[in-house]
Order: structure tokens, then sequence, then C-alpha cells
């Protein structure tokens, strides 16, 4: 299960922005996962939980957004979502030059940062 | 501070970072690395250990790194070959990384080395995220494991640059329907080349090493649909390919397990 392997990858660079940013702590997290990036958003947010502990990310939610994978056929202009188990296969005209449009993303899109409670609100961003 | 930040970053950056990087050193000094993938029992070792063999029979300078979770049998029977052998322990971890391959190939991997042979951890779902710098990744599936296996496991035979059907002696006994696999295959990476190959028999042995060889002399792999598509590495596309990150570091796009342009 890479899922762990992914998820410490997820903290480790929301931790290290965090640190850049002088964040506090991280109240959110959103991800960009597509189709075909072979992750299991359910057993990814298992894992981010555990990697999170005893960093600057702990405590923060995890929000994947899925993204439907679409392809093209170059020649012939056809354009479709290639569903699950994917067909990279032109429907049209069954010919060469497809190209993926979308569906491998494994991006981290934005973090929000968690308010510092002791601090005053003049030293907040 | 804006309470939300853009990072856009991809998750799998630092990996494809150094996959990049030691791709480049390889070429550099004149290697290519074959990483392979398939199920646990698919017969990768079988059909490695011949391919050694008839490389070494050949003089190909060749050598070979495989990973599993325990045991060192298979360096054992790769390394019956005479070529260079060195057995990985993952200790749990089920895929190979970039800068862990790195880190075992320095200062092991023999200068005269032309083509490393990577036989990664038994899985076909794990490894398949994970550019290990490579220039030409193999898939491989025996006749015993049923002719929807590219369709159950897309993401690792939509990136392979090439695939193997192991076991083909076999294939009658198992009712194997070739041409069914054949067209699962086709369906997530059109156009990739599917050879047949029984290690026990001899038949196919040597298709992998001339592939092999023909990537290190120059050739381009078959460029699976499924690599040269976004796959969050870096930025939003539109941008010329590149993008300059906050941190100063720049990540170039499209790059996938067969980065055509980086090979030698």
């Amino acid at each position: 299960m890479h899922e762990m392997s992914i998820a410490a990858a997820v903290v480790e660079q929301v931790d290290a922005a965090a640190r850049d940013h002088g964040a506090a702590g991280v109240a959110r997290v959103r991800l960009r996962v597509g189709e075909l990036a072979g992750v299991v958003p359910q057993a990814l947010d298992f894992c981010f939980e555990l990697a999170c502990a005893g960093t600057l990310v702990e405590g923060a939610v995890l929000h994947t957004e899925p993204v439907t994978a679409r392809a093209r056929c170059r020649p012939c202009d056809t354009e479709w979502a290639v569903g699950m188990p994917p067909d990279l296969c032109c429907p049209s005209c069954s010919g060469g030059g497809v190209e993926l449009l979308s569906g491998r993303e494994l991006q981290i899109l934005d973090v929000e940062w968690a308010e510092r409670p002791d601090v005053p609100a003049e030293q907040k961003g | 501070m804006c309470r939300t930040v853009d990072l856009r970053q991809a998750v799998l950056a630092r990996n494809d970072d150094s996959a990049r990087e030691l791709r480049a050193a390889l070429a550099a000094r004149g290697t290519v690395a074959v990483n392979l993938l398939s199920s646990p029992g698919s017969g990768k070792t079988a059909l490695l250990e011949a391919e050694l063999g008839l490389a070494r029979r050949r003089g190909v300078p060749v050598a070979a790194l495989t990973a599993d979770l325990a045991t060192e049998n298979d360096a054992r029977r790769l390394a019956r070959s005479g070529a260079p052998v060195k057995q990985v322990l993952t200790d749990g971890l089920c895929h190979l990384e970039a800068r862990m391959l790195a880190g075992h190939l320095d200062g092991w991997l023999p200068q005269e080395c032309r083509l490393l042979f990577v036989e990664n951890v038994g899985n076909l779902v794990c490894p398949a995220s994970y550019d290990l710098g490579e220039s030409l990744r193999v898939v491989l599936a025996s006749v015993t494991e049923g002719e929807d296996k590219p369709l159950k496991y897309p993401t690792a035979f939509g990136l392979a640059n090439l695939v193997l059907v192991t076991k083909a002696d076999l294939a009658a006994a198992a009712e194997f329907d070739e041409a069914a696999f054949t067209a699962n295959v086709r369906r997530v990476n059109p156009g990739v080349e599917v050879v047949h190959t029984s290690a026990r028999t001899g038949d196919g042995v040597g298709a992998l090493l001339e592939r092999a060889l023909a990537v290190l002399e120059g050739a381009e792999p078959h460029r699976p649909v499924m690599s040269a598509a976004p796959h969050g590495h870096g930025h939003d596309h539109g941008d010329g390919g590149r993008h300059e990150h906050g941190d100063g570091h720049r990540h170039e796009h499209g790059h996938g397990p067969a980065v055509v342009g980086e090979t030698p």
C-alpha cells in the first residue's frame, strides 16, 4: 500500500510550506487526485492522519478532489471520458494519436493555515 | 498573511526529481535502466535469469538489482548467470523509489555496466506510480494470471513501454486467451508491443535484451498514452512546460516513465 508513502510526501511538503510561511498549524489540505493516479482516496485519508502525527500538519483535514480521466483523438478530434478501466482507443476512428488530457493528477492544490488562538489579531496575516 | 496558500505541487515531485537526476547520471555513464514490474510469481526472476545469461554469453555488460520484502533467494538465482547482482530488502515497503535505487547503485554499479535490470517488488499497484529513472519500463504477466490483468491494473500496464507474457508454455493448460489479453493491453496502452516468452522452453527469450539494447543505442521506446498526460508534476499546464516555483526549483512537465528525450 503506497498510500502511506504518498501521504508522507504530502505531509512533508505541507509541513515545509507551513514553516516557510511561519504558520502555526494547518487546517486543511486540498489534493487533486486523477482517476488514473493509482491512489485510493480512502486509504490516503487513513494514512494522512497517521503521517501527520508530530508535524505542523497534525489535525488538518484532507480534502480530495477527484479528476475525471479524459482523452482526445488528435486525428478526428473526438474527446471522451475514458472510464475505469480506461479505454484509451478512440471510440470514433480507432486510430492512433490519442492523448490523455486529464486523469493522472496527484497534486497538492492549496493549504489553509490554522489560526493561532493565542496570537493577537493584528499579528495574523 | 493569506489564510489559504496555493501550493500546486506534485505530490511525487521529489521522487520525479530524483528519477530525472538518476536517469541523467546513468545516461552520462552510458547505462540504461530497465524497470521490471509484475505481480508476485509471474516469472520475472526466471526470465531475467535467462536474459542475463544470454547477455553474458553475448558479451553485453549487464547487472541486476532485485527488490523483495525479504530473503535473498532471487539474487542467488540471478547470480547463477554470472552477472553482478544485488539484492535489496525493502523491509516491508511495497515498491522501490528513485532515491532508494540511487543509494543502492552508489558504489556498487560496475563502471562497465551498460544495461541495468531492476526487478521491482512483485506488485502491480504501488511500483507503477514511481519513476525509477528507467528508460524502459517492462510489465510482465504470466498466462496463468488471467486475460483481464491489464484491465485490473490499468496504471501498471498503461505505463509500460513493453509488455511481456511469461510462462507461454503453459498457455494451453491455462486456457489462456491470447487475443483477449492483447485486446485488453491495447485498450489501456494502444500501440505497445506484447511479446510472448517462456523461460522454460526458451521461446521469446532474448526479446527483452534486444529491446533494452535498442534503447541503449538510441531507439525511442513506445510512448504510452497514459505517460504523456499531465499527472500533477508541478503546476497547471499552459505555462510552456516549465514553471518557476516559489522555492526556486524548476520542474519540467510531461515526463513519465519513458522520458524519450532524456534517453541516451
